[in-house]
């Protein structure tokens, strides 16, 4: 019982390294992508 | 090929494929986790720690697709000169990069309680830890070789230089001897069971599908900063020869 309850430690510490890298890799490269079009589209109209 | 190399009609498909990437990716994905992580039984060996089975194989693959992507791109680039070829090559390194980060944590997480150490330096650790390493060395350069607004040719060698290691990770746990498991999926078939192997192939495709959208927001940045700063330079040249015609 105890080994199992060890084991699932490094389960969720695996599933968060991943899920925050995602995160945080797919959040910046939305907004970065959302921004530089912005400010193309802004340097465009003038 | 040729067809989309010119910027407009890829930014036309970019604009549509971006978001359906995403979400279709972050849906497979976030499902296929906790398809293996609340529905799959622990394994007669590893126990529960199989579970990290789902993201630590996607992302060694996206570790090395990433570098296989960039050395595609730079062959392209040398040879056809495809004008987003260079683009695609930088926008897939950052991603390669966290992918191959994911794959190193999550081995050494899972290394503790099945080997009982975090780490050993035997082939496939080393090559992959050197992959690391060498997306440090394409994102440095191929960045600053931008900025200076000098030819991505430099780059593009070193991505075809460095696409060597990619088959040296993927024959290590044969060629030398290494705590890693031999290659558990090959052409010949799987030796994993049925109940592992389908919520990995749905994660498999879902983080495949999250870093194409990835490869393609940031091909879309590289190409809307090129295109802000080109226009920026032609507003002031233009500004130049007004203030030098009017001074003349």
């Amino acid at each position: 019982m105890r080994e199992a309850l060890d084991q699932m430690i490094f389960v969720y510490a695996a599933f968060a390294v991943t899920i925050i890298s995602t995160l945080l890799l797919v959040g910046q490269s939305w907004l970065a992508m959302r921004k530089a079009e912005a400010r193309r589209d802004k340097v465009k109209g003038k | 090929m040729h067809l989309y190399a010119n910027p407009a009609r890829f930014l036309r498909i970019a604009k549509w494929l971006t978001p359906l990437l995403l979400v279709s990716g972050l849906l497979l994905a976030g499902g296929a986790m906790l398809w293996g992580f609340f529905n799959t039984p622990p394994d007669r060996l590893m126990g529960d720690t199989v579970k990290i089975l789902y993201i630590h194989v996607p992302s060694a693959w996206l570790g090395m697709g990433g570098w296989t992507a960039i050395a595609i791109a730079s062959l392209v680039e040398l040879v056809w000169r495809h004008p987003l070829a260079a683009i695609a090559a930088r926008a897939a390194a950052v991603p390669g990069a966290v992918f191959t980060f994911i794959c190193l944590a999550t081995g050494s997480i899972w290394g503790r309680p099945t080997w009982g150490t975090w780490w050993v330096w035997d082939g496939r650790l080393t090559s992959m830890l050197v992959l690391l390493f060498l997306y440090f060395g394409y994102i440095a350069l191929s960045g600053s070789l931008a900025r200076e607004g000098q030819s991505s040719r430099i780059a593009a060698i070193f991505g075809l230089v460095g696409a060597i290691n990619v088959p040296i990770i993927n024959r290590s746990v044969v060629w030398w001897n290494s705590l890693h498991q031999p290659p558990s999926i090959t052409t010949g078939g799987s030796a994993i069971d049925e109940v592992f192997l389908v919520p990995l192939m749905v994660a498999v495709l879902g983080f495949s599908l999250l870093f194409g959208g990835v490869v393609l927001a940031r091909m879309r940045t590289i190409l809307a900063d090129i295109q802000a700063e080109a226009r920026l330079r032609r507003m002031a040249q233009k500004a130049d020869l007004k203030t030098s015609e009017a001074a003349s």
